[in-house]
């Protein structure tokens, strides 16, 4: 078994053990199954605000669109916001408590420690997601009718790369710093320069954000590829984890 | 055999000057006590020679193998064990065993059966199926010098393997480090005397990051043997031992005296006439003794001679 297999086999079990999977799980699951049930209903939360009445009855009857807009944001931000907590500690806390000096006087490789652990919370995310995207769609063909297959396959895809970019963000963080707190920092800093670039004109276009708006124009919403996005995330992926393995490798333990 | 060299090893931490031109030598097979004071450069010279920290200047080798980051050679033939042996909670002792074995590459089955002789060897086989994080400090300390056995190492780093135990822990371990006598070259690093003259067989003694002296153990304590004794007083004839031992320095054969209540440590230079004098004078001060014996020195006496104060360079 390769050192890579290793230490993934490792990380996979402690998402398992320390029961981050099955949080992750059960969050995005859970804003799967109530994004189309909060956009069927909320017309009727309305009416249950004061003056509710006369804003339900100016809202447009709700359609799958309202419940895939829902999903993408809710998928979309406590996927983040998961990545973010879920790979904070990933080497920081490693560094911190010793564990990492004791697996990396051996003969594991530090690229090996750093890929395995991107990996297994990529693999968190695929499930995690793949489960949320199930429950969705099924929700909405329940409350509205069905949805178009592909397209909501692809939707998913692009809201999970959106996610993996904050988890390779905050993975190099995690390798950079000792705290996890400054490793969360620096994620949330990306997180704030990403949206800012997204909102540039004339650059707009390199903004990971767009991934969300692509999404949506496959489910019918509207809007053209985006595969300059695509590239930025991809590239932000690759360039981030490069960054990490090569400052691990530098890192006296 | 060398089973480790260091050659004027540096190690700066801004102006700290961690490791000051330490070279030393540990013969293969042997168990090396590493004594120093807390801040000495024990744990700093550890990290350098397993490959954890960057050497500031001078050169090492281990086991033949020049040191440095990430050298997989040098992994291979070493086993470490860090002040606190940090663990995975959420694991079992085997599961733990067994990633560690598989990073050195092992098959499944001889994954297993090192697992298995591990945790006899460590007395951990009974708790094989709790998680480690329910372990007490003796038990994590057991299973950390399992995990640093697993790959069979030519060279163990052992750092204060004992020094947050309880006497019976530490018992426990050091019998284990007893036992890895000509199997590993074990290099232990300690504050605790005790501990080195139980079980090293060489030691060397660090302060302020260089070395102050490295010998084998029973070379060490001729070199600095001088010829003393003890002498304690019966109960409550602490002021008469403390007048009879003032007479002592007035005479030539007495280098020094130190009194501690009823306890009296003459140290003298010429042995000779210490024995003809020493015991009558006692007698004829009128003291009752309850015991009179030439006393060795202990790594203890030469510890504080040499690093204590300052210590004699």
């Amino acid at each position: 078994m390769s050192a890579f297999f290793v230490a993934l086999r490792k990380e996979l079990l402690e998402q398992r053990r320390t029961s981050r999977l099955l949080v992750a799980i059960v969050v995005l699951v859970a804003f799967g199954l109530l994004s189309p049930l909060t956009a069927k209903f909320m017309p009727e939360i309305f009416k249950l605000l004061p003056q509710g009445e006369q804003i339900a009855r100016i809202i447009p009857p709700p359609t799958e669109q309202d419940a895939v807009a829902q999903y993408i944001k809710n998928t979309d931000q406590f996927g983040i916001l998961l990545a973010l907590l879920m790979a904070m500690g990933a080497v920081a806390v490693e560094k911190d408590k010793g564990t990492a000096a004791l697996t990396l006087v051996k003969p594991m490789p530090r690229s090996a420690f750093i890929l395995a652990k991107f990996v297994a919370l990529g693999l968190t995310f695929v499930v995690s997601i793949a489960l949320a995207g199930v429950a969705a769609y099924y929700y909405t063909l329940i409350l509205f009718g069905p949805l178009p297959l592909l397209p909501w396959l692809a939707l998913n895809g692009l809201l999970l790369l959106h996610v993996l970019v904050f988890v390779a963000l905050t993975l190099l963080g995690s390798t950079l710093f000792k705290s996890q707190a400054l490793a969360g920092g620096l994620a949330f800093a990306g997180l704030i320069v990403l949206s800012l670039l997204g909102s540039l004109p004339g650059v707009e276009q390199y903004s990971p954000d767009r991934l969300l708006l692509w999404g949506a124009g496959l489910m019918g919403a509207g809007g053209s590829a985006q595969w300059v996005a695509l590239g930025t995330s991809v590239a932000l992926i690759v360039v981030s984890l490069l960054a990490a393995c090569l400052a691990f490798r530098a890192q006296e333990l | 055999m060398e089973a480790i060299r260091t050659d004027g090893l540096q190690k700066r931490f801004g102006k700290v000057r961690a490791l000051d031109g330490l070279t030393l030598t540990v013969e293969q097979g042997t168990v090396f006590g590493f004594l120093g004071p807390n801040g000495a450069g024990k744990t700093t010279t550890i990290r350098v020679l397993t490959g954890l920290a960057r050497a500031s200047g001078g050169q090492a080798w281990v086991a033949g193998i020049k040191v440095g980051i990430g050298r997989k050679e040098l992994a291979r033939k070493i086993g470490y064990l860090p002040e606190e042996p940090p663990v995975y909670p959420w694991m079992t002792p085997p599961e733990f065993l067994n990633h560690v074995a598989a990073t050195f590459g092992l098959s499944a089955s001889d994954r297993r059966a090192r697992t298995r002789e591990l945790l006899e060897l460590v007395g951990l086989t009974d708790v094989s199926k709790r998680r480690i994080g329910g372990f007490s400090r003796g038990m994590r300390q057991r299973l950390g010098i399992a995990q640093a056995l697993v790959n069979r190492p030519q060279v163990l780093f052992l750092d204060e393997p004992v020094s947050a135990l309880d006497p019976a822990g530490r018992k426990e371990v050091l019998d284990l480090i007893v036992g890895l006598r000509g199997q590993c070259t074990v290099f232990m690093s300690t504050h605790i005397l005790a501990d080195v003259e139980r079980v090293c067989d060489s030691v060397g003694i660090i302060s302020q990051g260089k070395l102050v002296t490295e010998a084998r153990q029973d070379e060490l304590l001729a070199r600095y043997a001088v010829p003393a004794f003890e002498l304690v007083g019966d109960n409550g004839s602490a002021d008469d031992v403390r007048q009879w031992a003032a007479t002592l320095c007035r005479l030539p054969w007495v280098s020094s005296v130190a009194v501690d209540g009823t306890s009296v440590r003459v140290v003298v230079s010429d042995l000779q006439a210490a024995k003809r004098s020493l015991l009558p004078s006692a007698l004829q001060a009128g003291l009752i003794l309850q015991r009179y014996e030439i006393v060795h020195p202990s790594l203890e006496d030469i510890f504080l001679r040499l690093v204590g104060d300052g210590g004699e360079r």
